[in-house]
């Protein structure tokens, strides 16, 4: 794609201009599957040089871990390194896999929040992370603003592990339900089979009624306001929108 | 004609009441014969319902969600003003299950997270695994794996069509495409024993090697399939029903697909030429001579033609990969993660000591991480993977295409109508399991 | 049903030529009603996909009166539970029992909607039998379209032989209005919990 005789994808005709994987390499050589990848060492990803320099410190460790190249970046500092990854018309970082996060068996290890980046022009993949020490808060800053497609991927993380993303338009329980109150079921502490009895956990699940609609917006022109909780309405009608 | 006038009592729901909430009476023209000749509508019947929005609850059971999908629709009219989707109706727990499960245990998971594309999900795990333990797996399981991931791309797919179908309004070809489907799964019957949920990988090769007569059966399927294509192509294509209720809908630019993360057919509708087998190939995928279909418009028909296409290239590198299915071992000569030979482990010490400890503790990978992308046929689909040295992982994260291609419903339907939120959701091709596994 | 052996002259006219039978009425009513049952499918997970197989061409359940498939609770009398519930979904399929007329049937599709079956976890409802009652559970993961229709059959021999006098077939059950629950929590603890001994599923690490 050529960038003077399109505007955001689409031609002077309406006609859309195709964007083509791999178009920033040229004609060099097809990608082929990597074979006797290495656990550790390896060439780096070609964006870690300019990324050193751009935000020197920023960029606390570099890891090469079976091929795939894993930047721990300053927390402080990750929309930066990201805004600049999709932005620089020599990385072109313009495709996001996935955000998500891991926490160790080891309750000594930080918790860890990773962002999976594509670049589809260069055919690069990078693994942001930010570590979160134990103990401090487990807050980030949400790409949203970036990729569109963060919204649910973060809302999803927040769901499961609590961690909040500031920024993110509308931060709420994504996959259980607003009045779910057990915990962040992907944490290390909560049990597999969760901390209620399952028959307190049938009786939560049938008290929420299926009609409510869980966020302000939709509840201003909804019915099912008082249906809700004491204190979910309370929240609501504060304006609050978390699910904790 | 003389005419004497009467009254009867409208009940119009909540429109036709009076101030002090009675039915209003309307005016009705009757002649002698007592026949009804005209109603007049009293004034001011007709309340103003302009600017006055509706609230629409779609799902999560509806037979057009495709499964548990609730979307909590705003209208103005008929045309959607706002669209808030709800998932999570069908979240049972997959990655948390993954942590207490070691990895030969965790395939049976990988079935029913995308129970569409089994055996393209074993796949995709067993390669992720297999990045943890450094392995590299023989030439025959490569192909054998090309063979089940193209089958369940074409099953997949079928399933989409089928239900699409039903949705727009055609019966027909859902029955096509399940009697194709019906042969695929005789296939993978015969080669693991199950239709649908297949476990067909294990972590270092195959559960079994493929069964006499297999070859024969896949390439009279291969020989057959395109001639079913083409007849529901045929039916549909050029149907005027179909191209009106599809053309021109859910249009997505190509920079705005890939900054929604959209994949598979979704991103490539909109002109976007990336599929993971070409731009991060993985089973040797880059020796095979296939084409990837790229649409111009973005809307629902260009995803409609791009997986009719894709049912084609699937069948192509199905022939190719019978022709070049070697002979040799499926597994690999791994001690690590591969299971004695059952006729060993019952007669001698050493195999079943090894065949127990491998059960009952399981292979260990060393430290490290990966994320393993395959194009599924709903899109990229990922699976990241942290080891800490234990024989369970840490993190089992599941990359689910049709969640990130869901998430861009609000931005495909606002502005169209009521009926073609249906079109627009059925050419996403979601799966709840893997939406909100 | 059986033709009478002896008419009775007094009471009936033997002069028209109409063919006529007599017979009890539960069995003429519930010959009607096994083979023309509304199946309702609540397909969720993969059973669904297994309930799409039986349905097509291949395995045809219309060749058990189940032609007309109805997607609404109200104008259905067979709900097919078919795949998984996670606890949000409970208070779906609970309302969606609650709007189905009688005379209503279950049939429980699947090892996730009968037991949880593999998903012995904190999401999934252990059963959904503690939520709706049910009348037949088809074993499998997923049951093979051929285990669904031997299911479908035995609901038909449970339906034909239903008797009308029997008070308690047609109750709507009334769930407790405190907890919500149909059975004691305690029961529900006790059928939940893990068959055999698991411990290596629960642990983490190792």
């Amino acid at each position: 794609m050529t960038e003077g005789d399109a505007v955001n994808g689409v031609n002077r005709d309406g006609s859309f201009a195709p964007v083509i994987a791999g178009s920033a390499l040229g004609a060099t050589a097809a990608p082929a599957t990597p074979r006797n990848v290495p656990n550790r060492g390896g060439a780096p990803n070609e964006s870690i040089e300019p990324m050193r320099q751009q935000f020197a410190t920023a960029v606390r460790r570099v890891d090469v871990v079976w091929g795939e190249t894993t930047v721990v970046v300053d927390p402080t500092r990750v929309h930066d390194v990201i805004r600049w990854l999709h932005d620089d018309p020599s990385q072109r970082y313009d495709y996001l896999s996935d955000v998500t996060a891991v926490e160790f068996r080891d309750l000594e290890q930080p918790l860890e929040v990773v962002w999976h980046l594509r670049s589809l022009p260069y055919r690069r993949f990078i693994r942001i992370k930010v570590l979160l020490e134990r103990g401090a808060a487990l807050e980030v800053p949400s790409v949203w603003d970036i990729y569109k497609g963060a919204d649910w991927l973060e809302r999803e993380c927040y769901d499961m592990f609590g961690i909040k993303f500031a920024g993110h338009p509308d931060l709420r329980r994504l996959l259980m339900w607003e009045q779910y109150n057990e915990g962040f079921p992907l944490r290390k502490d909560f049990p597999l089979r969760g901390r209620f009895s399952r028959s307190e956990q049938l009786r939560q699940a049938l008290a929420a009624n299926p009609e409510a609609r869980y966020s302000k917006e939709e509840l201003s022109i909804a019915d099912a306001f008082e249906d809700l909780p004491a204190d979910m309405r309370r929240r609501l009608t504060t304006g609050e929108r978390t699910g904790e | 004609m003389a005419t004497t006038k009467r009254t009867v009592e409208v009940e119009l729901s909540t429109t036709g009441l009076d101030a002090q909430g009675r039915p209003q009476r309307v005016p009705l023209a009757v002649d002698e014969g007592g026949n009804v000749l005209t109603m007049e509508a009293p004034l001011g019947i007709e309340p103003d319902l302009s600017g006055e929005h509706m609230l629409i609850n779609l799902g999560p059971q509806h037979p057009a969600t495709h499964g548990v999908l609730r979307l909590v629709l705003e209208l103005d009219g008929e045309t959607v003003v706002r669209c808030i989707p709800h998932v999570g109706y069908l979240h049972c727990g997959f990655e948390k299950i993954g942590e207490y499960r070691q990895y030969n245990q965790i395939i049976p998971w990988t079935d029913r997270e995308d129970y569409l594309n089994s055996p393209g999900n074993n796949v995709a795990f067993a390669l992720g695994a297999e990045r943890l333990f450094g392995i590299d797996i023989t030439e025959r399981c490569t192909v054998l794996r090309v063979i089940a991931c193209e089958l369940s791309r074409i099953i997949s797919h079928l399933v989409w069509l089928g239900t699409t179908c039903i949705d727009i309004g055609a019966f027909t070809p859902f029955l096509w495409a399940f009697q194709q489907r019906e042969e695929v799964y005789e296939m993978l019957e015969m080669w693991i024993g199950a239709r649908l949920t297949t476990s067909l990988t294990r972590v270092g090769g195959m559960g079994a090697d493929i069964p006499d007569g297999f070859t024969e059966k896949l390439s009279a399927f291969v020989r057959g399939f395109p001639k079913v294509v083409d007849e529901i192509d045929r039916v549909i294509t050029r149907n005027g029903i179909w191209v009106g209720r599809t053309v021109g809908l859910g249009v997505m630019s190509p920079e705005e697909a890939v900054n929604y993360g959209l994949s598979g057919p979704m991103v490539r509708a909109s002109g976007v030429a990336y599929d993971v087998r070409k731009d991060f190939p993985y089973l040797d995928y880059e020796t095979y001579d296939f084409d990837v279909p790229v649409g111009t418009n973005g809307d629902v028909y260009d995803r409609f033609l791009v997986r009719m296409e894709e049912l084609r290239q699937s069948t192509r590198i199905l022939d190719q990969a019978l022709k070049r299915l070697p002979d040799g071992p499926v597994n690999v000569d791994d001690h690590r993660v591969i299971l004695p030979p059952k006729s060993k482990a019952t007669s001698d010490m050493e195999s079943m000591i090894h065949h127990f400890k491998q059960v009952m503790e399981g292979p260990r990978p060393s430290t490290g991480e990966c994320y393993v992308a395959v194009e599924s046929p709903k899109g990229e689909k990922g699976y990241y993977m942290v080891s800490d040295g234990s024989s369970k992982p840490v993190r089992w994260r599941i990359r689910p295409p049709s969640f990130v291609n869901l998430s861009a419903i609000p931005r495909m339907v606002e502005g169209h109508l009521l009926s073609d939120v249906i079109a627009i959701n059925a050419s996403i091709d979601i799966v709840m399991g893997e939406i909100d596994r | 049903m059986g033709l009478s052996p002896r008419p009775d002259t007094r009471l009936i006219d033997t002069s028209s030529n109409e063919p006529w039978i007599t017979t009890k009425l539960d069995a003429f009513v519930n010959w009607g009603r096994k083979n023309s049952l509304w199946p309702m499918p609540f397909g969720t997970a993969c059973c669904a996909i297994e309930f799409m197989a039986t349905a097509a061409s291949k395995y045809d359940l219309a060749r058990f009166g189940m032609e007309r498939q109805a997607f609404s609770p109200r104008q259905a009398d067979l709900l097919i539970c078919a795949g998984r519930v996670p606890f949000k979904l409970a208070p779906v399929l609970r309302r969606i029992w609650q709007q189905m007329p009688q005379p209503k049937w279950c049939i429980s599709m699947g090892a996730c909607a009968s037991t949880g079956g593999m998903f012995d976890n904190y999401a999934v409802v252990q059963g959904i039998d503690s939520i709706i009652p049910v009348d037949v559970y088809v074993p499998g993961c997923p049951p093979r379209p051929e285990g669904l229709l031997y299911g479908i059959m035995m609901l038909q021999k449970k339906v034909a032989n239903e008797r009308s006098g029997d008070p308690s077939l047609r109750n709507e059950m009334e769930p407790d209005p405190d907890t919500q629950l149909y059975i004691p929590p305690s029961v529900i603890d006790e059928v939940s919990e893990p068959f055999g001994n698991s411990i290596h599923q629960t642990r983490s690490g190792l």
